[in-house]
C-alpha cells in the first residue's frame, strides 16, 4: 500500500485509490531488458515509459490546466456525414457511451443514430483520466460539448462559405445547414468531403464557443435508452471476454493456495503432456494456455497436484479484523475535516455536553462482484502488444504492461471493449499481464477470463472500516460537539454536513488484511453509515423525530431540500405516526461527489429478520442529462446498497476468502428489490455533476434507523445483522 | 473423456469432438463462436449462461456437453431471425432494461422459458421465476418492468395471430 517510485508513475488520481505494483515481474523480460541496457538503467529505462505521455485533453479533470484540445482529438466526421467522438473514458453500465454521443448530437443538433463513440483505447482516444470518481459528467462531457459547439461552428462557416450566403442566413436541421431563403442545402457529408476541413480540424481548438443553454436541450436532457441496446439483446456486443482472435488459445492462472503462500517447486512438465497446451512458469507466474479454456484448465490441474507452497504465517481473520485495524492505526491518514479546532477543545465541549453519545461501527469488506470477471485478450505482433480487456483506467493499464514488459508507450495498445460491470472494482491490470505473458510464451493470441472464484479472492475489496463516533448535545438539545474517526475505510464524506459547536473528522489509516481500493462512492456508505446512525441516537436522546431534530441542524440548501422532498413524499410524518408491532421508519441523508441523497424506508422484522417494506429516495445532482439513465442508475445504487446493507461480507480466514461464490456470498436478486419510489430533483440552473456512487450512501443507515424504530435495537455492523428471535 | 456428441443449436445440428465432461457453455462459447452466451459464475447461481433446450432455460455452465447429446438447444442468437427482435428482446430495448448488458442475454433466456410456461405471469411469478438470475448493475426494476411489457407483446402477438 505504499507508495515507491515505479508504482508513483502509476498512481489513479482518484482521491482514494489502491496503489500498487504490478502483480509481476517476469525473469524472461528483465532478462532481455537488462541484455539491452544494462542493469544500472532500470529504473530511469523504467519512468521514461511515460504513462502520462498523452497530455490532459482540454481543460482536464477536475478543471486542471492545460491547452484546449483541437478538434481532432476530439472528434471525428466521416465523409458519411457520421460524427465519432473520442474519449478515453469507458463504458462499463453506467451509460457514459450514450451521454458522451448524447452531448455531441446537442451540439452538433444531430440525430442521435448519426454520432458514434469511441472509447477507451489507447492508440484513438485522448486521455481524459480513469472512468471513476463520477467524473465523466462534470469533466469529460463539458469536454465533448466544447469540442461539438466549435465543430458545429466551423461547419457552419464552411457552409456559409459554399453558399455564399451570410452565416446567419442559415439553419441547422439534423446534419444539413439549410438556406430556407434559396432552398439550398449543404450536408456535413458535403463539408466532411471537402479536403480543407482536414487541416482546420487538427488546427481548430474547442475553444469558447456557445454551449446550448440548458432549457433548449432537445437531446440531453431527453429520455435516451443505451444506444446500443439491440446488440446486447441480441447477444452480439462483444464484451472483453468475447472478443476472438485467429489462433487464439485460451489461458488459465496458477493461484496460490492462500495470501502470502509463496511457491517453493512445481512440475510444470505434466502440464505439457496435455495435447496443445503452452505452459508458461516464470518467477512465481505460472500459467497454461491451450485450444480450450479446459485443456487449460486441465494442464493447471495437474501441475497444481505438484506445486509445494509455504506456508504462511498467521493472518487475521473476518473474526479479528476489527481489532486488527485498531491495533494498527498508524494515524497517518491525516484530518480530512472539521473546523479546525484542537483535540483539547473538541475534548472539553464534549465534557461540557449536557447529553453525551459515544459509538463504534464495523464495516465489512465486500466485493464489487461484477458479472463479467477480470478479463484480457492479449496479442503480439511484430514486437507491438495489444490488449482487449475490462479496465476503468485503460492507461494505467498500458502503463503496467510497460512497466512489466519493457515497452514504450507506442509499444502497448489497451482497447477496452463495452464491459460487464465495474463499480470501481477494475482499474488494475491484472488479467491484461497474465494475457500478455501467456500470449507472448505462446506466440498466438490468448483469451483469458478469471473464475467467479478468482475474482472474489484475488481482485480486490471495498475497504472494511471501524468508526467511532463521540458527540455531545447542549442544553437545547443541539449539537455542541462531535467527532469522528474512520480507521481504514477512507474519507469520503467524513465531514458532518450538520451545523455543530465543534466538530472534528479524521480517516486512519490501518494495515489492511485483504488487498483493497476503490467501490461506488468509496467510504461514503461507511461514513453515512456512521454518522447518520449516531445522528439518530441524539435525535432519540433528545426525544426529538429524526427528521425533526436533522432539520433542526442543516441549513438551508440542497441537502435540506432532498430531505424534505424524500420525507413528503414518503409521508414520513404520518408514517412514523402509525408506528405498528414489528415494524419501523428510518431515514438518513448525504453528501457526495457534489450530489444530494436522502432516503426514507420502512422495514419489518418477520421469522426474525429485516424486511425492507419499502423505499423512499429523492437525489439531486444539478441538471439532469438522461432521465431513464439517472433514474436507473439510483435504482441501482439502492439495490446494490441493500446487498452491503443487509448480506454481502466477506468472509477470511487462514489467508483465503471463504465464501467465494454466489451460493455463499448473497448478493440482491430481483426477490429482495422492495418497491422503490424514486424521486429526481432537477435543478437545470446548476452544472450536472455526476451520479453513478452517490445514490447508494444512504440505504444502509436508513435500514439501521428503521430497525432500530421497529424494534429499539441498534445495529451497528454492515451488514446489518440482529438476532431478533 | 473424448467423445462424439451431437445436438442441434438454433435448428442447425452439430457434431462436436471433445472431452465429454467440459462445460456445454465452454462449448457453445469456444467451439461454436458463439458468445452471447455468457460465464458468471460456474455454479448455475447467477442465470448468466442460461440457454433453452425445447424451451426449457437450463444452466449450461454446469451442463456438460455429454449431458447435451440429443438436446435441441437455443442461445440468445437463435431467439429471433436477423434484424428481427423477439417479443422478450424487444420489452427489453423498450424498457431500457440494461446497464452494462452482461447478464441481459441470461435474463432475456430465462424470461423466454418462463413466459412459454406461462404467458400471463402475476408479478410474484415474475419475481420467482427470474431470482435466479443476477444482475450486479441490479436493474431489476427495469428488468421486471420489460417481462410484463414482454407478456403483454406476447399475448396481444397471440391475440392478432388467432384472429387472422
Amino acid at each position: 500500500m505504499r507508495t515507491d517510485p515505479l508504482t508513483q508513475e502509476l498512481v489513479e488520481d482518484e482521491r482514494y485509490e489502491l496503489q500498487q505494483r504490478p502483480a509481476y515481474y517476469f525473469q524472461a523480460n528483465r532478462r532481455q531488458f537488462v541484455q539491452v541496457l544494462g542493469a544500472g538503467l532500470m529504473i530511469a529505462a523504467t519512468t521514461s515509459g511515460n504513462v502520462t505521455a498523452q497530455q490532459r485533453g482540454g481543460r482536464g479533470r477536475g478543471g486542471r490546466g492545460g491547452s484546449p484540445e483541437p478538434l481532432s482529438h476530439r472528434l471525428h466526421i466521416g465523409t458519411d456525414g457520421i460524427v465519432t467522438v473520442l474519449t478515453g473514458k469507458v463504458e462499463v453500465g453506467q451509460g457514459s457511451r450514450t451521454q458522451v454521443i448524447q452531448a455531441a448530437a446537442e451540439e452538433l443538433s444531430l440525430p442521435i443514430d448519426q454520432v458514434k463513440a469511441v472509447l477507451g483505447d489507447t492508440e484513438l482516444c485522448p486521455n481524459d483520466g480513469g472512468t471513476s470518481g463520477s467524473r465523466t459528467t462534470p469533466s469529460t462531457i463539458p469536454q465533448v460539448r466544447a469540442a461539438a459547439a466549435a465543430a458545429r461552428e466551423l461547419l457552419a462557416d464552411m457552409a456559409a462559405e459554399k453558399l455564399s450566403v451570410e452565416r446567419s442566413a442559415l439553419e441547422l436541421r439534423e446534419g444539413k445547414f439549410v438556406h430556407p431563403a434559396s432552398q439550398r442545402e449543404v450536408t456535413f457529408a458535403d463539408l466532411a468531403a471537402d479536403e480543407s476541413l482536414a487541416e482546420q480540424w487538427r488546427t481548430t481548438s474547442a475553444g469558447d464557443a456557445t454551449l446550448t443553454r440548458v432549457e433548449r436541450w432537445s437531446i440531453l436532457g431527453k429520455p435516451t435508452g443505451k444506444v446500443d441496446g439491440a446488440d446486447v439483446v441480441r447477444g452480439v456486443h462483444q464484451y472483453p471476454s468475447d472478443i476472438r482472435r485467429p489462433n487464439m488459445l485460451y489461458g488459465k492462472v496458477l493461484r496460490p493456495p492462500a495470501y502470502g503462500a509463496e511457491l517453493q517447486s512445481v512440475d510444470t512438465s505434466v502440464g505439457e503432456a496435455i495435447e496443445g497446451a503452452v505452459v508458461v512458469r516464470d518467477g512465481d507466474f505460472v500459467g497454461c494456455a491451450g485450444p480450450t479454456s479446459w485443456a487449460a484448465d486441465q494442464a493447471l490441474q495437474r501441475i497444481a497436484e505438484t506445486a509445494e507452497w509455504s506456508t504462511p504465517g498467521d493472518q487475521p481473520t473476518s473474526e479479528t479484523l476489527y481489532q486488527h485495524l485498531k491495533r494498527t492505526a498508524d494515524g497517518g491518514g491525516g484530518r480530512r475535516g472539521g473546523d479546525g479546532a484542537s483535540d483539547a477543545e473538541i475534548q472539553a465541549a464534549l465534557d461540557a455536553a449536557a447529553k453525551s453519545h459515544e459509538a463504534a461501527y464495523e464495516i465489512a469488506y465486500i466485493q464489487h462482484a461484477p458479472m463479467e470477471p477480470r478479463a484480457a485478450v492479449a496479442e503480439w505482433e511484430d514486437g507491438k502488444l495489444t490488449v482487449w480487456t475490462a479496465t476503468q483506467n485503460p492507461l494505467r493499464v498500458r502503463g503496467e504492461l510497460m512497466g512489466v514488459f519493457r515497452l514504450e508507450a507506442d509499444q502497448v495498445r489497451v482497447i477496452v471493449p463495452d464491459s460487464g460491470g465495474a463499480f470501481g472494482g477494475k482499474h488494475t491490470g491484472e488479467t491484461a499481464i497474465e494475457a500478455a505473458r501467456l500470449a507472448q510464451a505462446a506466440r498466438r493470441p490468448v483469451s483469458l477470463r478469471w473464475t467467479r472464484e478468482e475474482e472474489f479472492t484475488w481482485a480486490y475489496f471495498r475497504p472494511a472500516g471501524l468508526i467511532e463516533v463521540r458527540a455531545g448535545l447542549d442544553g437545547d438539545g443541539k449539537l455542541a460537539a462531535w467527532e469522528h474517526t474512520n480507521y481504514n475505510s477512507g474519507g469520503s464524506a467524513i465531514e458532518t454536513p450538520y451545523t455543530v459547536g465543534v466538530h472534528h473528522e479524521q480517516s486512519v489509516r490501518t494495515d489492511s488484511p485483504l488487498r483493497q481500493g476503490s467501490y461506488r462512492a468509496l467510504a461514503s456508505t461507511a461514513n453515512v453509515f456512521a454518522r447518520e446512525s449516531s445522528m439518530d441516537d441524539l435525535a432519540a436522546m433528545t426525544d426529538d423525530d429524526p427528521l425533526a431534530f436533522r432539520l433542526a441542524h442543516l441549513p438551508q440548501g440542497r441537502l435540506r431540500t432532498v430531505l424534505e422532498t424524500a420525507a413528503m413524499r414518503f409521508e414520513w410524518d404520518r408514517r412514523r405516526a402509525e408506528r405498528q408491532p414489528g415494524r419501523g421508519v428510518g431515514l438518513a441523508c448525504g453528501i457526495e461527489k457534489a450530489s444530494y441523497t436522502a432516503a426514507c424506508v420502512e422495514v419489518a422484522i418477520e421469522d426474525g429478520r429485516i424486511k425492507v417494506l419499502d423505499i423512499c429516495q429523492a437525489y439531486e445532482c444539478g441538471a439532469i442529462q438522461n432521465p431513464i439513465n439517472l433514474r436507473a442508475q439510483v435504482e441501482g445504487c439502492i439495490v446494490m446498497g441493500l446487498g452491503g446493507a443487509l448480506s454481502e461480507a466477506i468472509q477470511f480466514a487462514e489467508g483465503r476468502v471463504t465464501n467465494p461464490a454466489f451460493s455463499s456470498y448473497a448478493v440482491p436478486r430481483m426477490r429482495d428489490v422492495p418497491p422503490i419510489d424514486v424521486v429526481l430533483v432537477n435543478r437545470p440552473d446548476l452544472e450536472s455533476v455526476g451520479a453513478g456512487e452517490t445514490p447508494i450512501i444512504a440505504v444502509a443507515p436508513a435500514i439501521a434507523n428503521a430497525v432500530f424504530h421497529a424494534t429499539g435495537k441498534r445495529l451497528r455492523s454492515m451488514p446489518l445483522r440482529g438476532d431478533f428471535a | 473423456m473424448q467423445g462424439t456428441f451431437q445436438f442441434t443449436v438454433n435448428g442447425k445440428p452439430v457434431q462436436v469432438v471433445t472431452d465429454g465432461e467440459r462445460p456445454l457453455l465452454d462449448v457453445i462459447r469456444e467451439d461454436l463462436a458463439l458468445t452471447g452466451t455468457k460465464y458468471g459464475c460456474g455454479e448455475g447461481e447467477c442465470g448468466a449462461c442460461t440457454v433453452l433446450t425445447d424451451g426449457l432455460a437450463i444452466r449450461s455452465c454446469i451442463t456438460t456437453v455429454a449431458d447435451a447429446q440429443g438436446l435441441n438447444l437455443q442461445t440468445i442468437e437463435g431467439l429471433a431471425p436477423e434484424d428481427q427482435l423477439h417479443a422478450v428482446q424487444q420489452a427489453f430495448v423498450e424498457k431500457d432494461a440494461m446497464q452494462c448488458g452482461y447478464c441481459v442475454p441470461g435474463q432475456i433466456m430465462n424470461a423466454v422459458g418462463l413466459l412459454q410456461k406461462n404467458g400471463s405471469p402475476t408479478r410474484d411469478e415474475i419475481v420467482r421465476g427470474m431470482s435466479g438470475n443476477i444482475c450486479r448493475c441490479c436493474n431489476y426494476v427495469n428488468i421486471l418492468a420489460a417481462i410484463e411489457r414482454a407478456a403483454e407483446l406476447g399475448s396481444s402477438r397471440t391475440e392478432s395471430s388467432r384472429d387472422q
